[in-house]
């Protein structure tokens, strides 16, 4: 059902990654390739759904021949090309990525693997000095101009939590810039582009146009964002509110994959089940009906059978 | 697209802004009025969506206008495109030129970059906090002047580096009442204030831009400048009279394979920074089947005391059209793009006056001096982004996007402007061009060393006597370029020279033997760059320096990659801490901090700011620049 | 289509195909998912053609936007069929082979102009031409539709139309080319598949004529299964009217509020002997039950399966408990059957899905560890080796005239108006759909707060709010010939002046279906909810013409 109708075949091309000989079809990318072979390479601002940004650089790799090191998420093995994840130069920019975003943004709600990554690389994320909000709303900085460097430590993203509509809130604090959410909104799932990047250099920011609050934007809530957003920055609400009154308990949340209960398109649900109540819907991004997305109803509109619950 | 846009907020003079741009009466499913008819049938979908690359041309319109990019005008412009608003909003907030904040209409742009500071610009700006108050952005939020007619912000290297301080006035207002904007060098104090209340100011006289052709005897060595100063830049006939289009003429008779044949054969490499084979390029173009093909004439020279192409543009701006034209023809492109630099309006109205005078005289458009080869020539204006000038982002930036930068690859040959195999090179390098087919390949082959053949144009600015554009054979060295602009300054001694920009390295008086060819700068880990030769005499603050130079990588940088959009920002604060003398940890933690910072950027960046960004900031440590200097006479 | 109830193609043939055409649907909208993969096709360099009265989201991105008369989609289609045939673009070799009817066909479309295609439409004959050559041409083309073909009276007609335009062009039976009707609910096509039609068992055989399968239900069920024809809905209701229908069961439906002519179906439900309503919520149809038998949520709290437009059958599990003394259907089934005297036990719905499996040839193949694994499959799968169908007849492009089968029919099909005719005194056209964050009659959606909810309004072009000289958000009374609500003007520039829109959605706000036209297609049962005749009066207002009789009171229910 899922296989391809019209694929070409694909030629064979072959190189090595830390010395071993890797043979994968043309076109396959060495974060695939590292992957098939077992080798743990972290990723940030990649996304098997999305088109990849490369934008993060912490799965860079060196490649022997070439000056700099390349991303793995998006570059293809290519004939002889010789591959090492794990040299001093590769472990060294690894280290020093993970150690600026988290000088800069708050990491805490990540994936548990970017713990890991910490770990393995030795990231010393205070070693830029202690945290520094910045002077002036991260909204309002201008492309060029930036004020006085800061002397007492590491400047960052500190920012207030954008709460601005009953289903999901933004905390920006937490963005690390991975660009998926704006990728979710626009071309690659959702095509509502309500989001996009703002400003440039470190001010740098996810906006809508003139910063509006979501409500006066084009957001039509689909939440395509919050299941792509890697650092917890987007979250559902009903999962920021139980966070906040410390009800948040992932270990004791089920997920259970259904279908949609509205139109007919048959879009694949995953429900996050706590204490009995659906706190959080997403969608696999491996299903080739949805590939991770849904629109406002899939994922915020469950709220009826939990309503009837409580009317008894 | 079905986007939630306001059109309707609008004011007049900003839907004429848009419209000048557009074409007038806008349909009604672009946001304009309804007819009868209009409730029945609408074309649009990918036709309407290829309409993006205007986003820049449209947002120019606006900020020219009115002074800024407001909410109701960018509505309307994205009603029009179409292009969802917070994407429009995303590209207007990245480029320095455009505010999408309500700003005076009249804003002064005074550059303390590099080559200006050496000059006083940090004492101009400091005068002028004084007399008129602090620079717009360092206003607080919500005390920002409202009302006020004019303003001020501090620049990055606005490219007349020769006069050193440079201004560039950016006045809205309705065209033909106000120009938009304006580059004034040398503007001292007493002219800044001038042109801030609103005067144009007198000039005072400049030196000579290109002194090897302003001196008597003219130096018969020019080149690429022959026609400076003697050809009437505003006149096509004064071109053709001076030699003009011959080089197209013989380019013609070669055929597109012959004229890349001659490239080979004249060994000519870029002279954009990457210094790639010119023939290779152009004919990776030329052989790729996919069509059309796109040629593009870089000419976002922003590299900090860099200037040589705008001279080339306000001097002779027709040699740039025949030689894209040329480029056109041996590429087997129908159309070429000619992307100047937004700080550069007097190169840009140059340079479009050339097209236009080209185009009426049947040197573009079809059947082009008798042969079958039609070529067309948009001229793009950026708007205030270095790193338009890295050729990706370039291509995004006249798409209509931010200007950042991609991985290569796909090298643009394969996939550039528009997604279409496109030929990429910089005002000075298709200079190069019209001369090899002058000449002959192997007559340029003939010029310079075995390596680097030709001339090269030398940006002479800092502490010497006579800074200006020197046009020189490659092989001169270090040395006698300072020579032949008058040696440093008062006869002081020199400390160092920055070489190839900001991207590019100090060096110290030891390397002024050095010959200054491709491979005698990689020699001593240096690289000529954009042909920068920053002079720095004694008393030049070695650490104020390179922390304007780490400013302006963290202003610079696009923000897409984590090591360059926050390694610029830590690089800048350990630099403060050490000029603060509060270092964290000891200086010596401070230089392993940097160290890392730099072989992070340097790695694991995308394009070629972040990979640079601490080039300069390294040498600089290795030399001891960041000692003070050595006490003597002011 | 050509037998089997269900779309022809797969979502994923949307994204490589060069031509979509999307007519009457929103699916911007109403199947945003779909929508994507329809999107994805686009950015590959698929052109889109979107007809609709409403330039809606979806025409939004259309590369060509067809702005027709609501209810003229079959002047549409025959002028496409005429220019086609006119132009010699028709796919004659596909026709002789694979189907029949055509010279009757071809006869029948002949006085199908451009000009008259104009007239009917109300669309340029320029723009008609330009998507008749441009289907023609296209190397693949996929023809989608949603409820602006089939909310009519006429339904089933409309629906031909459009299939003769497939086998004119050949536009069926090859990847990327074929016939996309989206689903509204979610399993609409799964309800076909059981055979909740009328004339069908499970797996579209045949009720009547199909002895042989009628013989293999008596077998597993033993008990006969009696060759008769039921109703479809509007049939029951007229039933109802008649005195035939007496008792009702109804599952998971509201059809006090989501019929057309509601006051009609209200007075009829209340009219009946018994009504027993089983549903996950106490809705306005339970309201008027004799009997409620509460269910659980089958997406949420049951396990099952479910068919989507795609004819992918794709299991729903169960991640919460149902509240209250809410049960499964299948228990609740089994407990009725079992009081009336048939004990069917206590079957696992895995159990009963294997049932289907047995019975039905086209879910043979289908067992749940397949549908575990595979993330669904397409019908029909006959066998468990079979890898589900990506798209229906293929058969129609076989060399060997006997594995080709039957050719497929073209139909002569003639249009007429809508049965609600505009006059002076109802002018405007008003037609009904969805919005994106609401769905039916809100019974499910009302649970959640939408940052894009709006409450029901009357939305009319702004130049007939200026020359109502109405101002946006005053309250208006909506008249039809049924009669008369009160609503919100809101001015949308997606309308051309003389149509006007409004949502199902909030029927305890706006009774819309007060409004609407029980006049039904006789094939399908459909009634003509998109076009209604309404006129517009301000309130406070003299009636200027004669009102209907017992107009129901303005938001209120009767």
């Amino acid at each position: 059902m899922t296989a391809s109708f019209v694929a070409p075949p694909r030629r064979l091309v072959t190189g090595t990654i830390d010395g071993r000989p890797v043979t994968v079809p043309e076109g396959t990318t060495v974060l695939q390739a590292c992957r098939q072979q077992g080798i743990d390479t972290p990723t940030l601002c990649y996304l098997e759904t999305l088109t990849p940004v490369n934008a993060c650089r912490v799965c860079v790799v060196e490649v022997e021949g070439s000056r700099a090191l390349v991303p793995a998420c998006s570059r293809a093995v290519e004939p002889g090309m010789a591959v090492q994840t794990d040299s001093e130069r590769v472990r060294t920019s690894r280290r020093l990525v993970l150690e600026l975003l988290g000088s800069s943004v708050d990491l805490s709600l990540c994936a548990p693997e970017v713990r890991r990554w910490l770990v393995r690389y030795r990231a010393d994320t205070e070693r830029f000095g202690p945290a520094q909000a910045p002077e002036a709303a991260r909204d309002a900085a201008r492309p060029g101009h930036h004020g006085p460097a800061e002397t007492g430590g590491a400047e960052t993203c500190a920012q207030p939590v954008k709460d601005d509509n009953e289903d999901y809130v933004r905390d920006y604090s937490r963005c690390i810039l991975c660009y998926k959410c704006v990728e979710a909104c626009g071309t690659d799932a959702q095509n509502t582009f309500a989001i996009a990047v703002a400003g440039r250099g470190f001010g740098a920011r996810i906006s809508t146009e003139f910063a509006v609050p979501l409500p006066d934007s084009a957001c039509v809530y689909c939440g395509n964002c919050i299941q792509v957003c890697p650092t917890g920055a987007l979250m559902f609400r009903s999962e920021h509110v139980m966070r906040g009154d410390g009800r948040w308990a992932p270990e004791r949340q089920t997920v259970t994959t259904t279908i949609c209960s509205y139109c007919g398109v048959g879009c694949n649900l995953e429900l996050h089940v706590q204490d009995n109540s659906i706190v959080k819907v997403t969608s696999p991004l491996d299903h080739d009906v949805t590939r991770g997305n849904l629109c406002v109803k899939g994922r915020f509109g469950f709220q009826f059978v939990q309503n009837r619950r409580r009317e008894g | 697209m079905d986007l939630r846009v306001e059109p309707g907020h609008a004011s007049w003079a900003e839907r004429e802004a848009v419209d000048g741009v557009l074409g007038t009466v806008p349909a009604w499913a672009d946001g304009g009025e309804r007819t009868a008819g209009d409730g029945r049938m609408v074309e649009g979908g990918h036709a309407a969506r290829e309409r993006r690359h205007l986003l820049l041309p449209v947002l120019h319109a606006l900020q020219d206008r009115v002074g800024w990019i407001s909410p109701g005008g960018l509505g309307y412009a994205c009603a029009r495109l179409p292009v969802p608003p917070a994407e429009a909003f995303g590209v207007a907030s990245f480029y320095a030129l455009f505010a999408t904040v309500p700003r005076p209409a009249t804003v002064v742009h005074v550059c303390d970059d590099v080559a200006c500071r050496c000059r006083g610009a940090e004492a101009l700006c400091q005068e002028l906090t004084l007399r008129v108050g602090p620079p717009l952005d360092e206003h607080e939020e919500g005390a920002s002047p409202g009302p006020a007619a004019t303003g001020w912000v501090r620049s990055p290297c606005l490219g007349r580096c020769e006069q050193g301080s440079a201004v560039l006035v950016q006045r809205a207002g309705d065209p033909g009442v106000s120009g938009r904007a304006a580059s004034h060098a040398p503007a001292p104090l007493d002219q800044v204030l001038a042109l801030l209340a609103g005067g144009a100011g007198s000039a005072p006289a400049g030196r000579a831009v290109v002194p090897q052709a302003a001196a008597a005897p003219r130096d018969p060595g020019l080149r690429l400048l022959r026609r400076v100063g003697l050809a009437d830049p505003a006149s096509l006939d004064s071109y053709r009279a001076h030699g003009g289009y011959q080089a197209l003429r013989r380019a013609l008779a070669l055929g597109p394979r012959g004229v890349i044949r001659e490239l080979h054969e004249s060994r000519l490499l870029g002279r954009g920074g990457a210094a790639f084979p010119t023939a290779a390029k152009w004919e990776a173009v030329a052989q790729n089947p996919v069509q059309p093909h796109l040629v593009v004439c870089n000419a976002d020279e922003s590299e900090p005391g860099t200037f040589k192409d705008r001279v080339v543009m306000e001097a002779d701006p027709f040699q740039v059209v025949e030689a894209l034209t040329v480029m056109g023809y041996a590429c087997g492109a129908p159309r070429g793009y000619l992307y100047v630099r937004g700080e550069y309006p007097e190169a840009e109205a140059r340079v479009t006056a050339a097209v236009a005078a080209a185009r009426s005289r049947g040197l573009l458009g079809n059947g082009i001096l008798g042969s079958s080869f039609g070529f067309e020539i948009e001229v793009r204006r950026g708007a205030g982004a270095y790193i338009a000038g890295e050729e990706t982002a370039l291509f995004r930036s006249i798409e209509g996007g931010r200007a950042e930068p991609r991985n290569k690859p796909p090298f643009p040959a394969e996939s550039g402007l528009f997604g279409r195999p496109t030929a990429i090179n910089n005002v000075e390098t298709l200079g190069c061009v019209l001369e090899v087919l002058t000449i002959g390949g192997a007559a340029f082959a003939a010029i310079g060393t075995e390596a680097s053949t030709g001339t090269r144009l030398f940006c002479v600015s800092g502490c010497v006597e006579r800074p200006g554009l020197y046009e020189f054979a490659f092989g001169v060295t270090l040395g006698e370029v300072i020579r032949s602009a008058g040696g440093v300054e008062g006869g002081r001694p020199l400390r160092a020279v920055l070489l190839g920009g900001v991207a590019g390295t100090f060096v110290g008086p030891e390397a002024l033997d050095v010959p200054l060819t491709f491979e005698g700068v990689r020699a001593i880990g240096a690289s000529l760059g954009s042909g920068v030769v920053l002079v720095l005499d004694d008393t030049v603050d070695g650490l104020d320096l390179v922390r304007r130079i780490a400013r302006f990588f963290r202003d610079e940088s696009c923000g897409q990659c984590v090591p360059c959009r926050v390694g610029t920002v830590r690089q800048e604060e350990a630099l403060a801490r050490l000029a603060a003398g509060r270092p964290l940890g000891s200086a010596a933690d401070e230089t392993g901090r940097l160290d890392d910072l730099a072989q992070a950027m340097r790695d694991a960046s995308i394009c070629g700011l972040g990979q640079t960004a601490a080039l300069a900031v390294q040498s600089a440590a290795r030399m001891g620049l960041f000692a003070s200097p050595p006490p003597g006479p002011p | 289509m050509f037998g089997a109830g269900g779309g022809t193609s797969s979502y994923q043939e949307v994204e490589e195909t060069d031509l979509i055409l999307l007519w009457g649907s929103n699916a911007r909208e109403t199947h945003p998912i779909f929508f994507h993969h329809l999107l994805q096709g686009v950015r590959r360099g698929a052109r889109l053609v979107v007809i609709d009265p409403r330039r809606t989201v979806s025409a939004q991105w259309a590369d060509l936007w067809l702005g027709i008369d609501v209810g003229s989609d079959i002047a549409l289609a025959n002028a496409i069929a005429r220019e086609i045939i006119d132009a010699g673009l028709a796919n004659h070799t596909f026709i002789e082979r694979a189907t029949s009817g055509f010279d009757a066909f071809a006869a029948s479309v002949e006085p199908c102009t451009l000009e008259r295609g104009a007239r009917d439409t109300g669309v340029p004959a320029a723009a008609i031409r330009q998507l008749a050559h441009a289907y023609a041409r296209a190397d693949r083309a996929q023809l989608c539709w949603t409820l602006g073909i089939t909310e009519h009276h006429n339904a089933t007609d409309n629906v031909l139309a459009l299939i003769n335009l497939a086998l004119l062009t050949g536009h069926v039976g090859r990847y990327g080319s074929g016939l996309v009707p989206l689903r509204g609910q979610n399993n609409v096509q799964g309800g076909g598949d059981m055979g909740a039609i009328p004339n069908k068992l499970p797996g579209f055989q045949d009720l009547e004529h199909d002895r042989a399968a009628r013989a293999r239900f008596a077998a597993r069920w033993g008990a006969e299964v009696p060759p008769r024809t039921g109703w479809h809905l509007s049939e029951m209701l007229d039933a109802m009217d008649r005195g035939d229908l007496t008792c009702a069961y109804v599952i998971g439906e509201n059809p006090a509020q989501s019929e057309a002519d509601q006051r009609r179906a209200i007075r009829l439900l209340s009219g009946l002997d018994h009504l027993v309503v089983q549903d996950i919520f106490l809705t306005r149809t339970a309201e008027l039950a004799d009997v409620v038998l509460p269910a659980s949520a089958t997406w949420a709290e049951t396990e099952g399966t479910v068919t989507s437009s795609e004819r992918r059958v794709q299991r729903v599990r169960r991640a919460l408990d149902p509240p209250g003394q809410a049960r499964d259907d299948i228990a609740i089934l089994c407990d009725l059957a079992r009081r009336l005297g048939h004990d069917l036990g206590e079957p696992s719905p895995e159990a009963v899905w294997d049932e289907v499996r047995a019975l039905s040839p086209m879910h043979a193949g289908m067992s749940y560890a397949r549908l575990e694994a595979s993330g669904g499959l397409a019908w029909p799968c006959p066998d468990l080796d079979h890898p589900g169908t990506l798209f229906l007849h293929a058969r129609l492009w076989e060399e060997d005239p006997a594995r080709r089968g039957e050719p497929a029919p073209f139909s002569v099909v003639a249009f007429e108006p809508p049965v609600d005719l505009l006059t002076d005194d109802f002018p405007i056209r008003l037609t009904t759909g969805r919005r994106l964050d609401s769905f039916n009659t809100g019974v499910q959606t009302s649970g959640y707060t939408s940052p894009l909810r709006r409450r029901e309004s009357l939305d009319l072009a702004p130049e007939d709010l200026r020359q109502l000289g109405l101002t946006e958000g005053e309250r208006v009374r909506v008249v039809s010939r049924r009669g008369a609500v009160e609503a919100p003007v809101r001015a949308d520039p997606i309308l051309r002046p003389g149509l006007a829109f409004m949502t199902l959605h909030f029927p305890d706000q706006v009774a819309t279906n007060v409004l609407t036209i029980d006049a039904t297609d006789p094939k399908s049962g459909t009634a003509e909810f998109k076009a209604t005749a309404i006129r517009v009066e301000r309130l406070g207002e003299a009636a200027t013409a004669p009102v209907p009789e017992a107009v129901a009171p303005a938001g209120g229910r009767t």
